[in-house]
């Protein structure tokens, strides 16, 4: 009843997963597939109105509004970058202060040795540095981004041209309902997929 | 919610669809690499030849292989220290700044022009330490305690503020352009066919699958990114300038420096982005992405700002003579009428005469005609950093040490083989990294090209229906928002 247009690409990857299978526990995902944002964000709501739990939406771009109507709860990361970058700054002070005015006081010019207009630039670097570094490593660490040998994809056109909706497929999900609620609602096809469960 | 108007020239042409960027952009990193690549590639690697038995003499014989001499003792390293380091400007100028300002045009050359930034500033960073004549110390640049004494390295100091500076600008501006590559990473990753592509691509793209809760937290990491850029590169040029600002010297000590070293920098950079993107476009055929749209808003940037810098050069002898220090006067004199008047010449007709060329609208569109200015602007730009630094030396404040300077065959190998270590990174690059930023494409795709807005070729709306004749099905949805692309808010819509 499902899956009557599956493409080449997913065939291929259906069978590299027969043998994720056997070896793993698994779990499956009912794919919408969209070709068009707007009917992807119209198609999200209808799917969450009717009571339906999306697992996750996979597309080639951000999609303004997204969030809101998928109901993503709002980053707190420009909350750790801010932290980040006030330990930059103070790093910054802490280096000059202590190097030039408590560890081994110099004359310089005829300066004192605590001459803050002269730390500005420093400082203002170490902030920069440090809140760039730490958010962006702060988001991989969440996001569990990093570099990987081989990447498993819902579906590999997901990064193209598709937008991809997946929803868990469980004992109390009914398949045929929610694949005639993704095409009524603009889907272009209804896949299904497997991905071992990682421990 | 902002809205676009019908009326905006396209981005986009040629009625793309969402998979034909992917393969437009996507097939060059793919295919086997064309003729007109390798040819630059072996030029570039002799180039580069060049710049490696320079540095050879320079490190084994010593900075005595210049013409540097006791009067004149910083010449063409750090021109073109600081000609690079404004070269790199743009890249964060159009990753960031026009990030902050929703300008779209940037997203077909912002990867491009940060590739450019960070090889720029590579080029940049190395002039400072071979300068020293001794770069195998160039680790006391860093604050140790060094084991000789309790030493410190000396806060006070500009040229240590550069230090911070640039190693703080490379290193942003490097994870901000490895940021944007991750998305496009994963595309190509996606698409490999052989095991070798399908590792590495994997590798690089850190297992992104683009799923809606990482786009959300990746948008606002570019948007905090673009925030802290933005001072950033105004904090670089500024600290770059303080090295001849915070002297004794005239000619340098001024005020005017930061924001006129600024406007320089950008200046020069989006000639650099318009001679590398108008390469870029024709090797790999990309017209449609870059187009003269484009190629039109980067010279009003280089018009606006050579007027900006045009004004700074007028200042600086305004207030020479408004100062009345004989020392001020004499040096801005020397400068124009003195031995090294064509330098002068160069810049001013380089810089302030010929950007005023682009009020002329067809010159502005005209491609070869800008990619000639390209390369003015940037000689001139190169002109402006010898001027500065040759002739408020070569003349001090005791005429028995005035002399002239020229640089011998090692400063200038350093200097063209640098241009071929900037082109061999470049075009590595350009092979194997996406040269356009696919993501960033594909999302205003909708709102700024061909197929959404129907204007025609002044940029008038011509009505429904126009020219999709080859578009796929696919781009032609069924769903209740089709089609609504035509003057309605773009996807924020919601």
């Amino acid at each position: 009843m499902l899956t009557p247009t599956v493409s080449a690409p997913d065939m291929a990857h259906a069978a590299e997963h027969d043998h994720a299978h056997t070896a793993h526990p698994t779990k499956r995902y009912l794919l919408g597939i969209f070709d068009d944002p707007d009917v992807l964000l119209d198609a999200i709501e209808h799917v969450r109105g009717a009571g339906v739990k999306i697992h996750d939406v996979y597309t080639p771009f951000p999609i303004h509004g997204i969030d809101d109507v998928l109901g993503i709860a709002r980053t707190r990361l420009p909350i750790a970058a801010f932290m980040f970058g006030c330990c930059g700054l103070s790093l910054g002070l802490f280096l000059q202060i202590y190097t030039l005015w408590a560890d081994w006081p110099m004359i310089i010019g005829g300066k004192p040795h605590y001459s803050f207009p002269a730390f500005v630039p420093v400082c203002f670097e170490l902030t920069v540095l440090c809140t760039a570094f730490g958010m962006v490593i702060t988001f991989f660490l969440v996001s569990g981004l990093r570099p990987r040998v081989k990447t498993q994809v819902m579906d590999r056109r997901s990064t193209d041209d598709k937008f991809v909706m997946a929803i868990e497929q469980t004992a109390s999900t009914n398949e045929r309902h929610i694949s005639d609620l993704l095409r009524q609602h603009g889907a272009s096809e209804v896949n299904e997929k497997e991905i071992a469960v990682k421990h | 919610m902002h809205y676009v108007s019908p009326l905006r020239p396209p981005l986009v042409t040629g009625h793309r669809t969402y998979h034909d960027v992917t393969h437009d952009i996507a097939r060059h990193v793919e295919n086997p690499p064309n003729l007109r690549w390798l040819a630059g590639l072996v030029v570039s690697l002799l180039f580069l030849g060049i710049f490696m038995f320079s540095l050879y003499r320079t490190l084994w014989f010593g900075i005595g292989e210049w013409g540097l001499n006791k009067t004149v003792d910083w010449g063409w390293d750090i021109t073109n220290f600081v000609w690079w380091v404004g070269i790199g400007h743009a890249g964060t100028l159009i990753s960031a700044v026009l990030l902050l300002f929703r300008q779209k045009w940037r997203s077909s050359i912002n990867r491009a022009a940060e590739a450019m930034t960070i090889f720029a500033v590579i080029c940049a960073a190395m002039f400072p330490v071979i300068h020293m004549g001794r770069p195998w110390l160039a680790l006391w640049f860093l604050p140790f305690q060094n084991t000789y004494g309790s030493l410190w390295v000396n806060f006070n100091s500009p040229l240590l503020w550069d230090v911070f500076a640039i190693s703080t600008y490379f290193s942003v501006s490097l994870v901000f352009w490895y940021l944007g590559l991750i998305p496009d990473f994963a595309t190509i990753r996606d698409r490999a066919t052989g095991p070798i592509a399908k590792v590495a691509y994997s590798l690089l793209s850190f297992g992104w699958t683009g799923s809606a809760k990482h786009w959300s937290r990746y948008e606002y990491v570019s948007l905090i990114l673009a925030g802290i850029s933005t001072p950033l590169v105004l904090s670089v040029h500024t600290i770059v300038s303080m090295d001849f600002a915070t002297s004794v010297i005239p000619g340098w000590h001024t005020t005017i420096f930061p924001p006129y070293f600024v406007a320089g920098a950008i200046f020069s950079g989006f000639a650099m982005v318009l001679t590398l993107m108008i390469v870029t476009r024709t090797t790999f055929k990309l017209e449609q992405y870059i187009t003269l749209e484009h190629i039109e808003s980067m010279n009003i940037i280089i018009m606006v700002t050579g007027s900006i810098v045009g004004v700074a050069y007028i200042t600086e002898f305004f207030i020479a003579w408004y100062s009345q220090v004989p020392a001020e006067q004499y040096c801005f004199i020397n400068r124009a009428m003195g031995p090294y008047w064509w330098a002068y010449a160069s810049m001013m007709s380089c810089n302030v005469i010929s950007p005023q060329l682009f009020w002329v609208r067809s010159w502005r569109r005209n491609i070869t005609f800008t990619f000639v200015m390209s390369i003015i602007v940037n000689i001139g730009m190169w002109f402006e950093r010898f001027v500065i630094i040759v002739t408020s030396l070569h003349r001090d404040y005791l005429p028995s040490s005035w002399v002239m300077y020229s640089p011998t065959w090692v400063e200038v190998g350093i200097f063209t083989g640098t241009m071929g270590l900037f082109m061999t990174l470049f075009l590595l690059f350009a092979k194997f990294f996406p040269v356009i930023n696919m993501f960033e494409v594909k999302a205003i795709l909708k709102s700024s090209s061909e197929p959404g807005i129907y204007v025609d070729e002044h940029g008038y709306a011509i009505g429904h229906g126009g020219g999709h004749g080859e578009a796929t099905p696919a781009r032609h949805p069924v769903g209740p928002a089709a089609g609504a692309a035509y003057h309605a808010p773009d996807a924020s819509s919601h």
